[in-house]
């Protein structure tokens, strides 16, 4: 498996041809009180650098953008009720699994995204 | 270009998220968040600077006259240190503002106005008072103004001041109160729908003062708290917002602040207007019933799917668990069940008499 990151703060954890997709620790901390994650839905397209949902913190809402192109097969229920879960720990707190067809050119890795911090 | 308040420093010192309002870089939330802020408001205490607030002074003979005019409140009964909370309207029925009027005196009055407003309010009620007897004055640039708010706030106050100085009854104050030994104007208002006080003083004692309530209130869990949580406590408290529940184009007799607009008295500007015509809007009060935030500017519709009106302001509701919003919809869909237009779906929402929290 390998952890990839994108210049817009999102994380792709790949295994095989699927990839868990989350938001940094940077992020979360940059939105605060993260209160209600709208999921993508299973089984849309989404496209790498493309719009894959929303996080909504107190003060407004985030668009959170795909590292990579592919089908969502699975969702994170936990933070329908539990959103927090992401400013507690947002490199564990997954929003969804991507069955991937490509991954984003801009991807780095950890190094190199916290380089640019 | 924005500019600081005298209490700056103070806030990168501790940490705060500065952003521009009103003109001013301000603290949207310290590290601990604006949940962790709220909360400290609801059960012990929150300090705020609110020093980008504008303040005249209105004086002489005619400054009652000139206050029943341009204000929908009757100042013509009203005691020496109590505050009045009152609307500003345009010929039209719309609001230039809502503010708050103290009565230092007879002739001596302070009005304290929203930050976004200052210049239009100065300028508005400069025009329409000119003929009278009164010396009207802008002095924000000379006022530091914070707000420590919450249920322990009269013990922190207490510890720094002879608390028989301080004022006892909601919307009453107290003038040259000294606080840690700042010379302070002392007011129990706020805008949080708690307990709590508004200390106006000297910009270069600010520092000062702010320090001295920090460590005071420190045993009794004062955290500095900035715009966010200021923001999530009106809407509980469901206090309108100028810009959102009040603005030019919304007649005022719309938004459910009768207690504030005396249609007895003689005349004030806007008076005909609002007669002239039945309210066609209600402000009203919902939770969203399903997942979801409706924010200000969402639409809103009935179960058919006519247009009822727009969401005002919204957000998740900390010290209540859920999601609110205050609505601004058409009367005869007031009852109706209704829903929000959010990134393309539609939110069921509940309605929930106003205001969402009342402190017990």
């Amino acid at each position: 498996m390998s952890l990839y990151f994108t210049k817009s703060h999102e994380w792709a954890d790949v295994d095989g041809d699927i990839a868990a997709v989350g938001i940094t620790d940077y992020a979360a901390g940059e939105l605060g009180d993260v209160v209600y994650v709208e999921l993508p839905e299973v089984g849309s397209a989404v496209q790498a650098g493309g719009k894959l949902c929303e996080v909504e913190s107190v003060k407004a809402a985030s668009e959170i953008f795909s590292p990579v192109s592919g089908v969502v097969t699975e969702v994170n229920t936990a933070l329908e009720d539990a959103p927090e879960l992401i400013n507690a720990d947002a490199m564990t707190a997954w929003i969804c699994k991507i069955k991937i067809d490509g991954l984003n050119a801009e991807l780095m890795d950890e190094t190199a995204y916290k380089a640019g911090l | 270009m924005s500019e600081r308040t005298p209490l700056y420093a103070k806030h990168i010192e501790r940490g705060g998220v500065m952003v521009d309002f009103a003109g001013y870089e301000l603290p949207v939330n310290y590290p601990q968040g604006i949940i962790a802020e709220h909360n400290a408001v609801r059960n012990a205490a929150g300090l705020f600077d609110v020093s980008h607030m504008g303040e005249f002074t209105l004086k002489s003979k005619d400054a009652v006259k000139a206050l029943n005019r341009v204000l929908t409140n009757d100042f013509t009964v009203m005691d020496t240190g109590r505050v009045r909370y009152s609307l500003m309207c345009y010929p039209g029925g719309g609001a230039v503002d809502d503010v708050l009027v103290y009565k230092k005196s007879g002739g001596d009055f302070l009005i304290v106005v929203n930050a976004a407003n200052k210049d239009k309010d100065l300028e508005w009620m400069s025009a329409n008072i000119d003929d009278l007897e009164v010396e009207f004055e802008d002095i924000s640039d000379r006022v530091a103004q914070l707000a420590l708010q919450g249920p322990r706030s009269g013990e922190i106050l207490s510890s720094l001041s002879d608390s028989s100085k301080l004022p006892e009854k909601y919307y009453s104050f107290k003038e040259n109160v000294s606080v840690g030994g700042v010379n302070a104007l002392v007011s129990r208002t706020g805008y949080t729908g708690e307990d709590g006080f508004e200390l106006y003083c000297a910009p270069s004692d600010a520092p000062a003062l702010y320090d001295a309530l920090m460590a005071a209130g420190e045993p009794y869990g004062l955290v500095p708290a900035g715009l966010g949580a200021r923001d999530t406590l009106r809407t509980e408290a469901a206090m309108p917002l100028y810009g959102h529940e009040l603005r030019a184009d919304y007649p005022v007799s719309e938004v459910g602040l009768d207690f504030a607009v005396k249609y007895t008295k003689d005349d004030f500007i806007g008076k005909a207007a609002l007669l002239s015509r039945p309210p066609q809007y209600v402000r009203i009060g919902v939770r969203v019933a399903d997942r979801g935030i409706v924010r200000e500017g969402a639409p809103i519709f009935t179960a058919d799917g006519e247009e009822a009106g727009v969401a005002t302001s919204g957000t998740m509701a900390p010290a209540l668990g859920y999601a609110i919003a205050m609505l601004r919809v058409r009367r005869e869909f007031a009852d109706c069940e209704l829903y929000a237009e959010v990134r393309g779906r539609r939110l069921k929402l509940a309605p929930v008499p106003l205001p969402f929290y009342k402190r017990a």
